[in-house]
């Protein structure tokens, strides 16, 4: 359990997947993937870690995630094998607006 | 949350696609990564206290943005365009500094001893080495990443800051990542110290676009560089795409730009004879036009291509004057038209633009946060929203006329006078007057062979606008003071009206 922060980045204890937390509302929350519990950018994965079959839909780098409620959203910022979830919830991929090129 | 983070998910997916290419010069997404890690460790190793670039655009520039990120130090980009007494005055701002430039000129600048000056070439060639080791970058997503000094129309350069989280939440907000193409290029022209410079890099950077740097603009080059390089995108200031429509026009050639599908511009006031000239050129390319400011991590209103082609199209007059219009507030931007005391103004009500959001940095260094409550930030920009929401810019707060206690907006006046068959070019500023306080002063450029007298004007402006808009004095001149920017220099056209004035008066005793 944790409560997200906006601008804090995480990994995956599962698999390579690593996110950015883009908006979060204050609460305690367990932020999993692959099953597992979601890490400091530093902790080292346990060797063999692999996402648990049912939570292995994987996830796309530059895709934004949010959970049904919408009171979280994550920037997947490298991809991996792991489903995101929150509380066991599985994350969906928000669809993009796009905009026009200003820059 | 750092800048670097858009750079390294580039090099993870698209490591071997051209990041950057200027000349022969070309360097991929992971070449840009390791370079920018590798500058880092010797940016870290100087002991500086800001990474700064006094040069025109090259390789050098993404670079040097990236790893003063990775270095945790604040990217300070310099004008080389101001005079030596002005830059000396910046570089003792920044010093001890990472000067990043061509080192005989920069050696020719009052560079205090203590900032350390590094040869563009001597900077490419070191980035190229092998990186040391695995760079983190250090920081918190409140440290500074971006320091730019204002242009400085009016007074002392301000240093305006931009943070981490700012950049960051307006490149998440307005850029898919990873959204261009294999093939798409994006044609780079405006100089690397404008905000514009900034913000395509870490844009192009995040849609994986290859950036095609042109680092001295000229209208034929421009058009060349996008046909050798097949350029899809560009961003322009209002006087570059002038320039390219009169050149086309000139030489009455074909624009012959098959790649070009998308054409931004923004940086000042776009005249409607000139977006009308380059849509009727360019038929097959998006037109948007992008408002924002240095403060607000640049683009906070698009006008988008939609826009342009049912203000083209339509017989309301409605929509058909939107073409002058900055659009409407993109995702994660609130903005409040007010009046002096603060109130919020309905449609058509001309005040202050407010804006609030989390790109919005609204800060100057020394000075501190200029936000108000609620975290609304002054632009000092005048202008009111239409019934659709789309804004309608009419100049600086600074330059409103106070005329008998009434505040006049420039810009409706300079509308009026600007469809006026004779004037090629119109400037309205307040002059000093001694019933008034304050008058309508014009400064105006009429088009080659047309003639109008100031009388013949200012029936012009009295049959459709009140008669305290009419102007008082009216001065005709050969052209408007512009810097290279496009920004009008009011000030300059200000004191030369004043000066013009006495010297009728004495004139006249």
């Amino acid at each position: 359990m944790r409560s997200l922060k906006a601008g804090t980045r995480l990994k995956s204890a599962a698999c390579d997947t690593e996110v950015m937390v883009v908006r979060a509302v204050p609460a305690e929350v367990t932020l999993a993937c692959g099953g597992a519990e979601m890490t400091a950018m530093d902790a080292q994965r346990a060797a063999g870690a692999a996402p648990d079959a049912a939570l292995a839909g994987g996830t796309i780098v530059g895709k934004r995630y949010v959970d049904a409620a919408d009171r979280f959203e994550l920037l997947c910022t490298k991809a991996g094998k792991g489903t995101l979830t929150i509380d066991g919830q599985p994350l969906l991929v928000k669809q993009a607006k796009a905009l026009p090129s200003s820059d | 949350m750092n800048l670097v983070m858009v750079l390294e998910m580039a090099a993870e997916c698209h490591r071997e696609r051209t990041a950057v290419s200027s000349g022969s010069g070309r360097l991929s997404y992971g070449e840009l990564l390791e370079a920018a890690q590798t500058a880092a460790a010797d940016i870290r190793a100087s002991g500086c206290r800001y990474v700064a670039v006094l040069d025109i655009n090259s390789l050098a520039v993404p670079i040097a943005v990236f790893a003063a990120a990775y270095a945790g130090l604040p990217y300070v980009p310099l004008n080389y365009r101001l005079t030596r007494p002005e830059l000396a005055e910046l570089l003792a701002r920044i010093d001890p500094a990472y000067l990043i430039g061509e080192e005989t000129k920069l050696r020719s600048f009052a560079v205090p001893s203590t900032t350390r000056i590094v040869d563009r070439a001597h900077f490419l060639e070191l980035a190229r080495r092998p990186p040391a080791e695995s760079a983190q970058a250090s920081g918190d997503a409140d440290d500074i990443a971006i320091q730019l000094f204002t242009s400085g129309t009016t007074g002392k350069p301000k240093a305006a800051v931009l943070r981490h989280e700012n950049l960051m939440s307006y490149i998440l907000g307005t850029v898919e990542f990873g959204a261009a193409a294999e093939d798409d290029a994006v044609l780079i022209s405006v100089p690397p110290y404008h905000i514009a410079g900034i913000s395509a890099v870490l844009s192009s950077t995040y849609a994986c676009r290859r950036m095609v740097q042109l680092p001295n603009f000229d209208a034929a080059g421009w058009l060349a560089h996008c046909r050798t390089e097949g350029v899809s995108n560009a961003f322009l200031v209002p006087t570059m795409l002038s320039r390219i429509v009169d050149h086309l026009e000139a030489t009455g050639t074909a624009p012959e730009l098959p790649q070009l599908r998308a054409i931004a511009y923004g940086g000042g006031k776009m005249p409607h004879s000139v977006i009308e000239r380059a849509m009727q050129l360019l038929p097959g390319v998006d037109f948007t036009n992008a408002y924002g400011l240095t403060e607000t991590s640049s683009t906070i209103c698009l006008l988008d291509p939609g826009d342009h082609r049912a203000a083209a199209e339509s017989t309301d007059p409605l929509v058909r004057r939107r073409l002058g219009s900055v659009g409407r507030p993109i995702n994660g931007i609130e903005l409040e038209i007010r009046d002096d005391d603060g109130h919020v103004l309905g449609p058509d009500q001309t005040g202050d633009v407010y804006v609030r959001g989390a790109q919005v940095s609204g800060e100057y260094l020394g000075a501190g946060s200029t936000l108000v409550a609620g975290g609304w930030f002054p632009t000092r920009d005048r202008g009111h929203l239409d019934a659709g929401g789309y804004l309608y810019l009419e100049g600086r707060a600074d330059d409103v006329i106070v005329r008998g206690g009434e505040n006049i907006s420039p810009g409706e006046i300079e509308d009026v006078l600007a469809e006026h068959p004779a004037v090629a070019d119109v400037a309205v500023v307040a002059i000093p007057d001694e019933q008034w306080g304050e008058a309508v002063g014009a400064a105006v450029v009429l088009k080659d062979s047309a003639q109008a007298t100031a009388e013949a004007l200012q029936d012009w402006v009295k049959q459709r606008l009140r008669s305290s808009r009419v102007p008082a004095a009216i001065q005709f001149r050969d052209d408007l003071p512009y810097n290279e920017m496009g920004k009008l220099l009011r000030r300059v056209i200000k004191q030369e009206l004043q000066d013009g004035q006495a010297a009728t008066k004495t004139r006249t005793r």
